[in-house]
């Protein structure tokens, strides 16, 4: 990999005058970001570790739900999460290996947005809000497609902020050699209606299921679902699945998590 | 070129790095603990796992800048004050947990990191816990078995066969 200037703020205020040079490039648990760059698909001339910033650690209830610091990693959500947010939990539990999750961050999922990763679709289903250094994010304005979102250049995820739903479940069909989603299905129950939201299967990244959600908000059951199917158009098709495998896989998958939900 | 300090294996060291410089390098070619063996150098196969701060990383994907002042332990660091092998690496030969022995350091690191979280593993468990490391001459079996027995339950009545 090509050599790079590192540096370490403590401060979020110091990160984003770091992130303000030239060819700055954050850094949170790099286990996307460090194959990347011995790949030579990312040659940052200065990279800026979030990992030291106390601010945007760890886990905990607060204004308009859970908050989690952006540099927390999957580990401590999984353990931090357990009693909070049980989904959220899980979901954090089962990415990637143990190893990955004792070093990747939401933040590093969330501003990567990995068409098949899975932090994107707890964030859209919960209809959580991103902070940054500069704003706060909806959800549906965050995600614009695979590997992009609505970050600036230079803009630094703070933490995000889920709202706790009424019922919610997270279901992952593996894909055993990468750890990612083949296709994953969040649901979450709010007061509001049901959120549905699906990562791993679309060309664009996670989105929303909307026919699924209008049956399940009135009728939160798997076979509320029973009648719709799933288009394969944009559907990512690859040596493991095709569209259309994939289109069904959303279907089944998402009956088995409102059966799964609680 | 930056020198970075931290705790290896229970002594202070430092050597001198890149901003590039991976953690699994620092502690082969800067400290010469060649024990972490890098298989892939892509993140997938586990080799390279080392307790960062009492967790279980990929020092592959770990730079040592980002580390500096941290707690590290390496296979180096597993066997007992006296020389003999640690419970992990014991069971591991015990059991026969390995063939030709590349994955093998990664596997008790990981193992280890897992004993510690969880002291009495079922064999699903064990198994979802050694996910993240490969070996390559495929004997996961009796590596399952060495971990069940690290753990010090009774083997045959805990692993399938």
């Amino acid at each position: 990999m090509h050599n790079f200037e590192f540096v370490k703020p403590s401060t979020i205020a110091d990160a984003v005058k770091a992130m303000a040079q030239d060819g700055a490039q954050a850094l949170s648990g790099g286990q996307t970001l460090l194959p990347t760059m011995k790949q030579r698909l990312a040659q940052p001339e200065t990279l800026v570790s979030l990992t030291g910033i106390p601010e945007m650690q760890g886990v905990c209830m607060g204004e308009g739900g859970l908050h989690v610091g952006a540099a927390t990693l999957h580990v401590t959500v999984a353990q931090d999460a357990k009693a909070l947010y049980p989904a959220l939990s899980t979901l954090a539990g089962g990415i990637g290996d143990p190893a990955v999750r004792n070093r990747g961050t939401i933040g590093g999922s969330l501003a990567n947005n990995d068409p098949a990763a899975c932090y994107p679709a707890a964030v859209l289903a919960s209809g959580a809000t991103v902070v940054t250094n500069k704003r706060k994010i909806a959800a549906d304005d965050y995600f614009q497609g695979m590997f992009t979102t609505a970050l600036d250049d230079g803009e630094i995820i703070t933490s995000v902020i889920f709202p706790v739903p009424q019922k919610a479940a997270y279901v992952k069909f593996n894909q055993p050699a990468s750890r990612f989603a083949l296709t994953a299905v969040f649901v979450a129950k709010h007061a509001g209606g049901v959120r549905v939201a699906v990562t791993g299967a679309s060309n664009d990244g996670v989105f929303r299921w909307t026919e699924a959600e209008t049956a399940l908000s009135a009728d939160f059951s798997p076979s509320a679902i029973s009648g719709l199917t799933v288009d394969p158009t944009g559907m990512i098709a690859d040596l493991h699945g095709t569209a259309a495998y994939r289109a069904n896989l959303v279907k089944v998958l998402t009956g088995r998590a409102v059966a799964a939900a609680h | 070129m930056t020198k970075v300090t931290m705790t290896v294996n229970g002594k202070s060291v430092s050597a001198e790095t890149e901003g590039r410089t991976l953690l699994s390098s620092y502690l082969r070619e800067g400290l010469g603990l060649t024990g972490t063996h890098i298989g892939c150098d892509t993140s997938q196969c586990g080799a390279c796992v080392v307790h960062l701060n009492g967790r279980a990383v990929k020092s592959c994907t770990v730079f040592a800048q980002d580390v500096a002042g941290a707690e590290v332990r390496t296979i180096e660091g597993m066997a007992n004050a006296d020389g003999s092998l640690g419970v992990v690496q014991q069971a591991f030969q015990d059991h026969h947990g390995l063939q030709c022995g590349f994955c093998t350091p990664g596997m008790v690191m990981a193992s280890a990191a897992l004993l510690a979280e969880n002291p009495k593993p079922t064999e699903a468990e064990v198994r979802h816990g050694l996910e993240g490391n490969i070996c390559r001459c495929t004997g996961y079996h009796n590596i399952v078995k060495a971990v069940l027995a690290a753990s010090g339950q009774d083997v045959a009545a805990v692993a399938a066969e």
